[in-house]
Parts: C-alpha cells; sequence; structure tokens
C-alpha cells in the first residue's frame, strides 16, 4: 500500500471514527428517550412535559440547520480540522454531561440543564457532517470521492446499530430495576471514552490540502454566508441541493429506518426484541451497499443512483409496509388455541373507577403467538358503564416470518444506501471549495432534519384525517419524495453530476 | 418541448410552497388542543415547524421564480 493511500485510510477512519461517535451520541437519547422523559421531563408536571416538547422538536428542526450555518462559517473560515474536531469536543461533553446530572426528583433545574444538553447535541451534530464529508473529500482524487466519501454516509446507520447495541447490552447484563435506575447513565459515560479516542487520533490529522492552499493563498472567504447565499449563483445551486436531492434523501432515510421501526413495533404490534433484531440484521446486511453505490456514482454518475433510489422507494413503501401489516395481522391466520384472563384493580389516579384488565393469549397455526391486553375503566357506582380506555397488542410472529422480514428490511435500507451513498460526494462536488463547508451544510441538514425529522408528526396528523388507513401516513414521505425526484430530474444536470 | 415544460413547471413549485404554508395553518388551527394528548395536539410542535417551515417555503418559491425565469437552463 502507498503511502498516499495509507494517507487516505487514515483520513477515512479518523472522520468516520468521530462521525459515528456523534450519531452514537445523538441516538441514545432518542432510543432512552422513555427513560429520560421518566426521569426528567415526568408529563404530570405542565413545564417539564413543554420542556420535553421543546427538545424532541428543537433539536432536529432549528438547532440541526443553525449549526450547520455556526459550524459552516467556522470551518470555511478557520479550516474544516479544528472545526470538526470542535464539534466532536461538544457533541462529546454534552453527552457526557447528560449522564452525569442528577434527576428530576432531586435536582429541580434538571430538565432546564438537559434541554440546554440536547440542543448543544443537535448544534454539534449540524456542524460535524459537512466537516467530516468536505474534509475526506478534498483528501480523495476527483474519481474516486464518491468511493471515499461514502465511507462516512455508512455511519449513520452505524451510530445507530452501536447505540442499540450498547442499550441491548447493559439492558441483558443488568436487571432491568438497576438499569432504569442508573445503567441508562452508562451509555451516556461512554461515549466519553469513545470522544477522547476520536479527540486523540483526529489531532494527529493535517488541514485538508485544498483549504490550506485556499489559506496560503489568501483566498478563503471572510463572509461564507453572504457568499453562500447572498450571491445568486451559488444560492440556486444551494436551493437545486435541497428540493432536487436532499429533501428526497431526508424522507427516504428516516421512513427506511425510524418510521419502519415504529410502524412495526406500534402498528403492527410485533413485540419489540425481535423486530429491533431483525431490523439489525437488515441494517448490517445493507450497509455496504453504502460503499458500493458511493463507488458506482464515481462510475456511472451521482444523480442517476440517488434518483434511481428515490425512484424505487416511491414505488415500494406501501407495498412493502403492506405486506409488514398483512404477516403480522391475527385475521389472516388460524388459530389453535386461546385464553382469557380477567383482573380487577383499582384505578390509582381516579379511586371512584376500578380497571378491569383483560389478557387475551392465543397461539396460531404458523406458531405465532397473541397478547392481547385491554384496559377498561369501569365506574364503582355505576357498574354498567365500561369504557375500553386502552389496547395493547403483542404478537411474537413464528420464526418462519424472519427472512421474509428480513428481506423487506433489507430493500427498504438498499433504497437508503441508494439515495445516501453518493449525496455526500454530490454535495462537495456542487460548492466551490472556499465557501463549501457552509453550502452544503445546510441543505443536508434542512433536508434530513426537517423533511426527514417530520415524518412521524405528518404521517400521524394524516392518519387522524377520515378515511385514512394504516398506510396512510405514507404519503407525506412518498409525497416529498416524487416531488424531488421530479426536480432532480429536471434541473439536475450532467455539469452538477460527477 | 420539455424545456417549456421545465420552465413553466416554476409555477407549479412556487404553489406548492403557498399551499403547504396553508396546509400547515390550517392544520394547527384544525389539530391544537389544550386537552389532547398527542404532538400534533400541542401548539410548540406546530409554532417551531410553521416557523423552520416559512423560510423553506419561501426558498420553493424563489426556487420556482429562477425555474421560471430559465435560471436552471445548461448555458447559465
Amino acid at each position: 500500500m502507498s503511502t498516499q493511500t495509507k494517507g487516505i485510510w487514515k483520513v477515512i477512519s479518523a472522520s468516520s471514527l468521530g462521525t459515528l461517535i456523534e450519531w452514537y451520541d445523538f441516538y441514545i437519547f432518542g432510543s432512552l428517550a422513555t427513560i429520560i422523559s421518566e426521569k426528567f421531563f415526568p408529563s404530570t408536571n405542565p413545564t417539564t412535559a413543554f420542556l420535553a416538547t421543546l427538545a424532541t422538536f428543537a433539536a432536529g428542526f432549528i438547532v440541526r440547520p443553525f449549526g450547520a450555518l455556526v459550524f459552516g462559517r467556522l470551518g470555511d473560515i478557520v479550516g474544516r480540522k479544528h472545526t470538526f474536531l470542535l464539534t466532536l469536543v461538544i457533541m462529546g461533553l454534552s453527552t457526557f454531561l447528560i449522564g452525569c446530572i442528577p434527576t428530576y426528583e432531586n435536582f429541580a433545574f434538571a430538565p432546564f440543564l438537559i434541554l440546554i444538553l440536547r440542543l448543544i447535541q443537535g448544534l454539534a451534530l449540524g456542524g460535524e457532517y459537512g466537516g467530516a464529508a468536505t474534509y475526506v473529500a478534498e483528501h480523495a482524487p476527483a474519481n474516486k470521492k464518491g468511493f471515499y466519501t461514502s465511507w462516512i454516509q455508512t455511519t449513520a446507520t452505524l451510530g445507530l446499530l452501536l447505540s442499540l447495541i450498547v442499550i441491548i447490552t447493559l439492558q441483558k447484563l443488568m436487571s432491568k430495576e438497576d438499569f432504569n435506575s442508573w445503567g441508562w447513565r452508562l451509555p451516556f459515560l461512554f461515549s466519553f471514552i469513545l470522544v477522547i479516542v476520536s479527540i486523540i487520533i483526529r489531532m494527529k490529522m493535517q488541514e485538508s490540502p485544498l483549504f490550506t492552499e485556499l489559506k496560503e493563498k489568501g483566498t478563503t472567504s471572510t463572509n461564507p454566508i453572504k457568499e453562500s447565499f447572498g450571491k445568486k449563483q451559488n444560492l440556486k445551486l444551494v436551493l437545486l441541493a435541497l428540493f432536487g436531492a436532499t429533501m428526497g434523501q431526508g424522507v427516504v432515510w428516516y421512513t427506511s429506518q425510524f418510521y419502519a421501526q415504529t410502524f412495526l413495533l406500534k402498528t403492527c404490534g410485533i413485540e419489540s426484541t425481535q423486530a429491533n433484531t431483525w431490523l439489525g440484521i437488515a441494517l448490517i446486511i445493507a450497509t455496504p451497499f453504502f460503499i458500493f453505490f458511493g463507488w458506482l456514482s464515481d462510475k456511472i454518475g451521482r444523480k442517476s443512483i440517488m434518483l434511481t433510489g428515490m425512484l424505487l422507494a416511491i414505488i415500494c413503501y406501501r407495498p412493502i409496509f403492506k405486506t409488514f401489516y398483512s404477516y403480522a395481522d391475527v385475521r389472516n391466520k388460524t388459530e389453535v388455541s386461546s385464553n382469557i384472563t380477567i383482573e380487577k384493580i383499582i384505578n390509582e389516579h381516579h379511586t371512584t373507577d376500578s380497571l378491569i384488565i383483560k389478557t387475551t393469549r392465543a397461539v396460531y397455526a404458523d406458531s405465532s403467538t397473541l397478547l392481547l391486553k385491554e384496559t377498561f375503566s369501569q365506574e364503582t357506582k355505576k357498574l354498567d358503564n365500561i369504557k375500553l380506555i386502552e389496547t395493547k397488542k403483542t404478537i411474537t410472529l413464528s420464526s418462519s416470518y424472519q427472512w421474509k422480514f428480513i428481506v423487506l428490511m433489507f430493500f427498504l435500507v438498499l433504497f437508503v444506501t441508494m439515495v445516501y451513498g453518493p449525496i455526500a460526494a454530490f454535495l462537495v462536488e456542487l460548492f466551490p471549495t472556499k465557501i463549501r463547508y457552509t453550502s452544503m451544510s445546510l441543505p443536508y441538514h434542512i433536508g434530513n432534519g426537517v423533511f426527514g425529522g417530520l415524518v412521524p408528526f405528518i404521517a400521524t396528523l394524516i392518519t387522524l384525517s377520515p378515511s385514512s388507513n394504516y398506510l396512510s401516513g405514507l404519503w407525506y414521505p412518498i409525497g416529498v419524495a416524487t416531488v424531488c425526484f421530479i426536480i432532480g430530474l429536471l434541473y439536475l444536470n450532467k455539469k452538477q453530476d460527477a | 418541448m420539455l424545456k417549456t415544460i421545465k420552465k413553466y413547471l416554476g409555477v407549479v413549485w412556487i404553489l406548492i410552497s403557498v399551499v403547504a404554508i396553508v396546509a400547515l395553518i390550517f392544520g394547527a388551527i384544525q389539530n391544537i388542543n389544550l386537552q389532547g394528548k398527542l404532538d400534533i395536539n400541542k401548539p410548540l410542535p406546530w409554532i417551531i415547524i410553521i416557523v423552520i417551515f416559512i423560510p423553506i417555503a419561501f426558498g420553493l418559491s424563489l426556487f420556482g421564480w429562477y425555474v421560471l425565469h430559465d435560471e436552471y437552463s445548461t448555458k447559465k
């Protein structure tokens, strides 16, 4: 291996490791959201409930694009290396501190601190990606930018996987009580070690050669934000990048990796360990395709791969989600045995009511099992006034479904690898070196953070409308991806495509 | 022919941006309910989403405007 080749792999590994850790940090908060809510944002307190909502929505929608502007500007003025080192330190420290803060029970100010730290996490994430992608691309030869930057593209998925592995491992190593009491803090504290390792590696790296050249010539931008968005020639490209590429990429990415998980757990009612394990296997199998499509984009162009991925998602989402639902639908199965137990308890919140819990356990011919828990409230003084207040369905599917699910999930993630694998190289090549960090970061984070992040909210909104069904929520990602596909197809030209 | 279609689709992009904002505002009015438990019943997410979406919709309008004025033709 030549010195130059060794050099590029050092650049890729240092950049990818840091970006992976940042995604890990961002996801563990999301994965442990239920415990964090219990510890810091009790829903009975209106102020903390308000702060919880703010933490959920502001971190993705406002702070990420804002971080893209703040750190993008810094990266185009000071340099890529120091800026994405700074985002890593900020992310690592805020994640570590989340793991140290006493709970709301012991420290009334805790929810405010958690909110601030979550917003800082969003800010750091907004600055990290553009820096890492730019840094790698500016080290890569022109005909290999897609292949080399695709390693950065794997980090979002691997960060999610790492967060799930750490959490599941800890949950297996300790009792449920211990994990809920203090064990949940360990994934946050663990981040500190990861960040220290990554900082040491990144400290040894050199500044990007293209940025160094600009610096030596004194031709770096003095006001990258003004140049990126104030000059028509560049603003046109920012808008095209957003509406012709990142907007569709964001919704495909979110729908395939996150909405699919929520759909399996909540809409289909599949048992969580089973659904998460199958999704994890599909993610592992599909991840190398980020690199494959990045490599392929160097050969045949970025546009065709990204738009094909978007088109496949548009066409296949409804049939795939419909198949998931039909596999889990017990009406399509033959019941072989069932038993029902009924339990009556006092309602702690309304002592004038009783709660009746009806539990149905059923076994089906294909060995799938169903646990249906229906909770009714009954007025103590008016016994015939019974209302159904909650239904919880958990279906554990027979192992014969395992590979059917994994294959379908694999295709969902494959669409992500097609739209996401080549996009870093596409964005880097679209903008000039002196304002690249700023110009590419904003459309990326609006596409991912805003359009992608809106998937669950808009999907819920659609499913509540009259005549909607379990698939209606998909119209949002399908609609956004369709608009993006048409814009990309018509207005992205060969010059903007590698 | 395709060039003309591409150009006049600019109107569609402008219209989509206006419709998106109007739909969000109507969605907020219809769904905000202080007694509700879902995120779509809370005012805060709607305020954040509408505030962040206004400049994005403006950007889509501007994109449509540029398209109408042939700014994305390969010659430019």
